[in-house]
């Protein structure tokens, strides 16, 4: 009797996974699928690699200083929203690590008011504060019109690089903190003590013990913060010159031109390169734990 | 705090409030202007209650957000029970890293994916439009699945398995066993999995832009259609009633929140002993 008790229990937990399963097939993997389907078919559906060559070979010529180039299109597109990615997740580590530590050395009171006002932006649609900043950084918005009241110059800062790595920072801050000081606030307190006792100082404890102890923490922040800036595409747009400017600019421009094929050949490159480079970083943390 | 300390913590606030309390101050503008403040008015709030447009869309993103939620949650919460049964290693690896994927995935190449399925499916039934609300629904099911799951299955684990063997062995069936005993114990993971479905639903933009049709708008998209052409301050009187509906959840959410009841009881408790004294 019992025994059929629990061997139903089995049955209905299989069933449980069930609408998941299939739910998970359809509109997860086969949705990938897809992706890849589009990347490597023109428009008739037949089997194609133009797509792709065309993402490393088009070309367009940009004029600066020295003269007119001529750039591979989508290469640079990619390496500048590397760079400035890579950029705005250094800036939020910088503070944000710092700031993390701070919260989780608080009182208990004074740490729940600190996480609550940092999720507060969160919850603010993203849209209207990164629009926020668009009134901000404006030639003739509130960032200027205050240098000119302290008599200092006007900058021109809206349309630059600078003004997208601004945005990127104030959006994604918080993805930075909050991983960082979850880790750290489990962080026994004892172990600091036992450095101490053994003689490290200040920057011994924290380079020895506080930061291989928070990588985890600084891990899922850096890709918290690091993935979505790759992929942004309104806040260039608004705090960019609004051209196709990062990779996200670019899906969403093919997309918007109805050039499927393209935008799922971009979309793809985007998803392998994303992969390859988490995976070395996990085997970077990896390693580093072993040690 | 020491006293750097506090001053960092100051300079963090600011740069995270300073762009959020220049959309409440000059939402009460009487001008154009976003630079110049010449008058109290509460012009730009008449405004936005007479844009029927964006009133719907606070409508529509409300819809879509319970439906999601209460899906994805039910779907979920199946499922986490399910992978925590699983036996085979195999299995539970593939189930592991399948739910991952839309956590690590940019949600441009989530919505791309998802609409790329949608058109090619709705071309096969020679559809013109196949993006409409259901399609919406099914995205927005699908990125809020890992985020329920990732919260019921650590209450699983932390239940202990005694308790629903337990309850048979006193004559409850399977099902009564679990709807009686491991449900109230998972509930807290279930409750959280409800709560970031929703907000997540609310908040979406990106995928919502690839999945929606022409006839559903949600309010990220009704923003982003906004901001396209020049701006009009209804939109900082519409983002100032949003940062105080969160204001009043939090503070309510807070005030409910076991820790702060126990706070207070206690600072009360001391209160009284002093007074005593």
């Amino acid at each position: 009797m019992k025994k059929k008790a629990s061997g139903n229990l089995t049955l209905i937990r299989r069933l449980a996974l069930a609408p998941y399963s299939f739910w998970a097939a359809l509109f997860i993997v086969v949705p990938l699928i897809f992706v890849a389907y589009y990347a490597f078919t023109d428009l008739q559906f037949r089997f194609t690699t133009d797509n792709i060559t065309r993402f490393f070979t088009a070309t367009s010529t940009v004029a600066d200083e020295t003269g007119e180039h001529e750039v591979r299109t989508y290469v640079l597109i990619f390496l500048r929203s590397l760079k400035l990615a890579v950029i705005s997740t250094v800036i939020c580590l910088i503070f944000g690590y710092p700031f993390a530590y701070l919260i989780s050395k608080a009182g208990a009171r004074t740490q729940s008011i600190l996480i609550t006002l940092i999720m507060i932006p969160m919850w603010m649609n993203f849209l209207i504060r990164t629009y926020a900043w668009m009134t901000i950084l404006q030639d003739t918005g509130i960032l200027n019109g205050f240098l000119g009241m302290l008599g200092l110059g006007r900058i021109h800062i809206i349309g630059t690089e600078s003004a997208v790595v601004i945005g990127m920072v104030y959006d994604y801050f918080p993805y930075m903190i909050l991983p960082i000081y979850s880790v750290m606030a489990k962080m026994d307190v004892k172990l600091l003590e036992a450095a101490r006792d053994l003689g490290c100082n200040g920057v011994g404890v924290l380079r020895r013990v506080i930061w291989p102890l928070s990588l985890p923490g600084v891990i899922s922040g850096v890709t918290m913060v690091l993935i979505p800036s790759i992929s942004t595409f309104y806040i260039s747009q608004k705090l960019g010159n609004g051209k196709f400017y990062l990779i996200g600019d670019a899906i969403e421009g093919q997309y918007a031109a109805n050039n499927l094929h393209f935008a799922a050949a971009i979309a793809f490159i985007l998803m392998v390169i994303l992969l390859i480079g988490m995976a070395f970083m996990q085997r970077f943390a990896n390693k580093r734990a072993a040690v | 705090m020491k006293t750097a300390s506090k001053i960092y913590t100051g300079l963090v606030m600011l740069f995270l409030f300073a762009p959020i309390a220049i959309l409440l101050v000059f939402s009460f503008n009487d001008s154009k202007s976003l630079s110049v403040f010449s008058e109290f008015s509460l012009h730009w709030y008449r405004e936005l209650f007479r844009d029927s447009e964006t009133l719907g869309a606070v409508r529509n993103t409300l819809v879509l957000a319970v439906c999601a939620a209460l899906l994805s949650t039910a779907m979920g919460t199946a499922a986490a029970v399910g992978i925590h049964k699983l036996k085979s290693r195999y299995m539970r690896a593939v189930m592991d890293t399948v739910t991952n994927i839309p956590m690590i995935n940019p949600d441009i190449i989530t919505g791309i994916s998802l609409m790329l399925m949608f058109v090619f499916v709705g071309r096969l039934f020679g559809a013109a439009t196949s993006l409409n609300f259901a399609t919406m629904l099914i995205a927005h099911i699908t990125f809020c699945l890992p985020y329920v799951i990732l919260q019921v299955l650590p209450k699983l684990q932390q239940m202990d398995k005694a308790l629903p063997e337990a309850a048979m062995d006193l004559g409850c069936t399977p099902m009564r066993a679990f709807l009686k005993v491991e449900v109230p114990e998972i509930m807290p993971g279930i409750v959280t999995g409800l709560i970031m479905a929703f907000t997540l639903s609310l908040d979406d933009f990106v995928i919502s832009y690839f999945t929606s049709g022409n006839g559903f708008q949600t309010l990220p998209i009704r923003i982003y259609n906004m901001t396209k052409k020049t701006v009009t301050p209804k939109m900082y009187a519409l983002a100032t009633i949003i940062f105080f509906v969160i204001l009043f959840l939090l503070l309510l959410s807070n005030l409910t929140d076991a820790d702060t009841v126990q706070a207070v009881r206690t600072a009360r408790e001391k209160k009284k002993a002093k007074n005593k004294a």
